[in-house]
């Protein structure tokens, strides 16, 4: 419909926000301007801080504290001839609470965290639809049933009157978007909405709402920081740098040419990881196992009633058997849930394995005792998932690094010193940083210093559970760069965690793809990608978005389902 | 279910509470001597002398001569039929002796409890909603203050203005001509006019606590992101923070619950004495000073059990209140 494309239904104009800090106001949007049309998705680019998030709260003039709008308009043009400038209305006041959850609705990133969990998922949706429609508790609930059988959540009836908790995390976000569009807003705000998921959820969760956009209409705003995601789903881009826009343009124009650096920067992070990384060092062929894992298993058991018998045995792992050569990274990718952390706990002998044998370098570990296991402890080492909670924020970053050292009394005094800042500067951070604390630095820069730790007691095996995951794209990259790096000075060898296909593919040789407790295929990181075997990992590799707007609608996407 | 839930519990509070008893006859008994030597030495003091055979006698018909074991199981024995023996002391049986006092304390804690509640559920929120607000600084500071008052300071400070400044006398639960009259609306009235005093004084330390507690774990729900999803649905400012931080931040004052008893009983005696109350406390103090044995045995042991049965109440409502918390 001509007409819808021709009036944006909300546009920003020169949008600037700061941040009242005790030395003064701390610009942090400096004049934001786009639109958003109906029936389209506009997609907002840019790595952390670069004042996406802000940007949407400020639509719903709900900056949190102690953020200020200091100028610029967001007009809102629900129907022809209306129009509302949303800047200058009482944060408090009826006029925008109105057309906050009402005509614009929000979704956020972390769908485990952004609902409640003391009220049932039914409670939030039906207070979302009494406050902006006019229908009795009765006629609510119906409307709400309805909405989570269209963002297809099975047994809806049963689901309004369970907690937030009790559902995966796709299932929450489904939840979360029947409650944003449980009252037909014009616009959809959707903050990282798939950040926090596998792509297999992912991939269903896009499904469903470009689905619901085209049945409401609605003009969507789709924040992210991944271009996979903006070339499968968006209509056009604005990209963010630090609170300013500088490159906006349709998608299939941004792909092709991107006029700003930055953009440029930021697609080929993207680029770079649909290749294996060219800094790769292979390792020898003929080199000797350093890992052998046989029909390892870990079953949990659920205990009820008065004699805790067994009621439910849950096989987190069930029978997985693999090798690793000395100097070789093996993958291993699953959705949550498929048990990859637990086998890499395993080997680390964070968990009792139930069952199986892993023979580390002539060495049973499963039947190590105390002693032993700490010398092992020694030469295998983890790296972990998130920076920002694997740092204890109350040590210094030379506490941090130099605790193995000290705890296994391999360096103590100045030679401790010595060896943290030979440490730090081997991960590319300044050694003259060591007495700062966690929270100076940035998400990369404490992934450095993590593996620094992981490194610092010589290591032959390192377990890296999603090492990158939390990190923005580019520096991702760079990241796996220096894990790469130290792999070849050091001669480590990698098990390497990871949900993220494109990943795994820049980093790894080999690897294992898991469903449900086991292994279903085990290959040549080449070979699987490009000519997958099971169709599990057939089903995962159709999830993957492909940053090339191109291509968009040319795969089928499918889940996998067992005995279907 | 829950309903499960709490029959186990209750069916555990039967072993716990046979091991106070225990616990409490023996501590009872801790102390060298028993009633008789401690009676003794108080008729010493004014030149009176029992002979041996009067001590013999006595000691046989207050059945002291006996074993420890055996008396313990006499005292339960008659426990369980009601009968919470002879108080040596005051030569009455013990359950008239507890009954008033633990009614007026119970009605006392409960009062406090609900003053508490009311003062710093208010505060608490607003401290934490207006953070670093005058209003903010204002009610930390009285909050430390109030901390940090000893409650007999307090009970001195307050007693003294009451009498100074309005010439009431705040003293004890009653006035002299309701002391010892039976229960009637008169009574009633008066004992509301005196309850102020007790109730602020002992409830001043938990509500300054309250307060920061509340302060404290309600700013950390309010940087919550569910807080966000309920203000982009719409909801306005009040009614969102009291639907979902509150409601999350509230599970430390359903424990209180838990803990107001004993406080009380045990931490109050002091303060207790200061307005003469007529609580539990003091009574409870003299039995142990003169080894009244089943008389203290028979405070210990109902303040053990209210303490559990305040455990269980809040366990309960903890469980009713957050989902997350699984009976098990």
């Amino acid at each position: 419909m001509a007409s819808d494309v021709d009036a944006p239904i909300l546009s920003v104009e020169d949008l600037t926000v700061g941040f009242g800090m005790r030395q003064g106001m701390l610009e942090v949007l400096h004049g934001v301007s786009f639109e958003l049309r109906r029936g389209q998705t506009t997609a907002i680019v840019g790595e952390s801080g670069s004042g996406k998030s802000v940007t949407a709260r400020a639509i719903l003039n709900m900056v949190p504290r102690p953020g200020v709008i200091l100028g610029g308009r967001i007009l809102f043009r629900p129907e022809a001839g209306q129009e509302a400038d949303l800047t200058a209305l009482d944060p408090r006041g009826p006029a925008i609470r109105e057309i906050r959850g009402g005509r614009i609705g929000m979704i956020f990133q972390e769908p485990m965290s952004s609902l409640s969990p003391v009220h049932t998922i039914g409670n939030q949706i039906i207070e979302a639809i009494r406050l902006h429609r006019d229908v009795s508790k009765k006629q609510a609930r119906s409307i709400a049933r309805e909405m989570l059988e269209q963002v297809e959540i099975p047994k809806a009836e049963r689901a309004l009157d369970q907690y937030s908790f009790e559902f995966s995390g796709g299932m929450r976000q489904r939840a979360m978007i029947a409650m944003a569009l449980s009252c037909h807003p014009d616009v959809l705000i959707a903050d990282e909405p798939t950040t926090a998921l596998d792509v297999t959820t992912q991939a269903e969760i896009l499904d469903l709402m470009a689905r619901l956009q085209t049945e409401l209409r609605m003009a969507i705003m789709f924040i992210t920081h991944d271009m996979g995601v903006v070339a499968e789903i968006s209509d056009d881009v604005v990209v963010m740098e630090q609170g300013h826009v500088v490159e906006h343009n349709d998608t299939h124009g941004l792909f092709a040419y991107q006029a700003h650096p930055y953009t440029r920067k930021l697609l080929g992070a993207v680029k770079r990881l649909d290749e294996p990384a060219t800094e790769k060092v292979r390792h020898q062929h003929d080199a000797d196992d350093i890992l052998r894992v046989e029909d390892l298993r870990l079953h949990f058991h659920t205990r009820k009633g008065f004699l805790q018998r067994t009621t439910d045995t849950t096989k987190a792992v069930d029978g997985v058997s693999f090798t690793l050569k000395r100097g070789e990274s093996l993958g291993i990718v699953g959705e949550s849930g498929s048990g990859k952390t637990t086998v890499g706990r395993c080997i680390a002998r964070v968990y009792e394995p139930s069952d199986g044998a892993i023979d580390y370098d002539g060495v049973d570990l499963v039947n190590a005792d105390g002693s032993q296991l700490r010398g092992y402890r020694q030469q295998i080492r983890m790296i972990f998932q998130d920076p920002f909670a694997s740092l204890n924020p109350r040590m210094t970053v030379k506490q941090i690094i130099a605790e193995p050292l000290v705890v296994n009394g391999v360096a103590g005094g100045s030679e401790l010193e010595d060896r943290v800042a030979s440490l730090l500067r081997q991960v590319g951070l300044d050694p003259l940083m060591m007495e700062r604390y966690p929270h100076a630095f940035s998400g990369g820069q404490r992934q450095r210093i993590v593996v620094a730790r992981a490194i610092a007691l010589k290591p032959k095996l390192v377990i890296a559970d999603e090492p990158t995951s939390a990190l923005d794209v580019s520096i991702r990259t760079q990241v796996l760069d220096l894990l790469l790096r130290l792999q070849a000075e050091l001669d480590l060898s990698f098990i390497f965690i990871s949900h993220d296909m494109a990943v795994i593919r820049y980093f790894c040789d080999r690897v294992a793809v898991m469903y449900r407790g086991r292994i279903v295929e085990v290959g040549e990181t080449e070979q699987i990608i490009t000519d997958p075997q099971h169709p599990y990992t057939q089903a995962l590799l159709s999830s993957v978005p492909i940053s090339d707007p191109s291509q968009r609608g040319t795969r089928q996407r499918h889940r996998y389902q067992e005995n279907a | 279910m829950i309903w499960r839930y709490i029959v186990k519990r209750i069916i555990w509070m039967v072993p716990f509470l046979f091991a106070v008893s225990v616990v409490a006859f023996l501590l009872i008994q801790a102390p060298p001597g028993d009633y008789l030597t401690t009676y003794i030495a108080k008729l010493g003091e004014s030149n009176e002398v029992l002979d041996q055979a009067t001590i013999d006698n006595l000691r046989r018909r207050f059945g002291l001569d006996q074993p420890l074991y055996v008396q313990y199981l006499k005292w339960v024995a008659n426990l369980l039929q009601g009968d919470f023996g002879m108080s040596f002391e005051w030569r009455q049986p013990v359950s008239d002796l507890v009954w008033e006092r633990m009614g007026l304390t119970f009605m006392l804690s409960f009062a406090t409890l609900l003053f508490t509640w009311a003062v710093a559920f208010p505060i608490g929120v607003y401290s934490a909603v207006k953070k670093y607000s005058i209003g903010d600084y204002v009610a930390t500071t009285i909050g430390f203050i109030g901390l940090a008052t000893p409650n007999f300071l307090l009970a001195l400070i307050l007693m003294y203005i009451g009498v100074v400044y309005f010439g009431t006398d705040v003293g004890g639960l009653f006035s002299n001509e309701y002391k010892n009259a039976p229960w009637s609306m008169g009574k009633v009235i008066d004992l509301l006019k005196h309850l102020w005093l007790p109730v602020v004084v002992l409830g001043t330390s938990a509500t300054a606590s309250l307060i920061r507690i509340m302060r404290a774990n309600l700013l950390d729900e309010l940087s919550k992101p569910y807080v966000d999803t309920a203000r982009a649905k719409g909801l306005s400012e009040f009614w969102l923070i009291m639907k979902y931080p509150v409601r999350v931040a509230l599970n430390p004052f359903i424990s209180t619950i838990g803990w107001v008893l004993p406080n009380l009983v045990s931490g109050a005696v002091i303060t207790a004495i200061v307005l003469s109350l007529p609580t539990a406390g003091p009574l409870m103090l003299q039995a142990l000073l003169s080894q009244d044995m089943f008389l203290a045995g028979a405070f210990v042991l109902l303040l053990s059990s209210l303490t559990v049965i305040g455990m269980l109440i809040s366990d309960i409502l903890l469980v009713l209140l957050d989902p997350r918390v699984k009976y098990e």
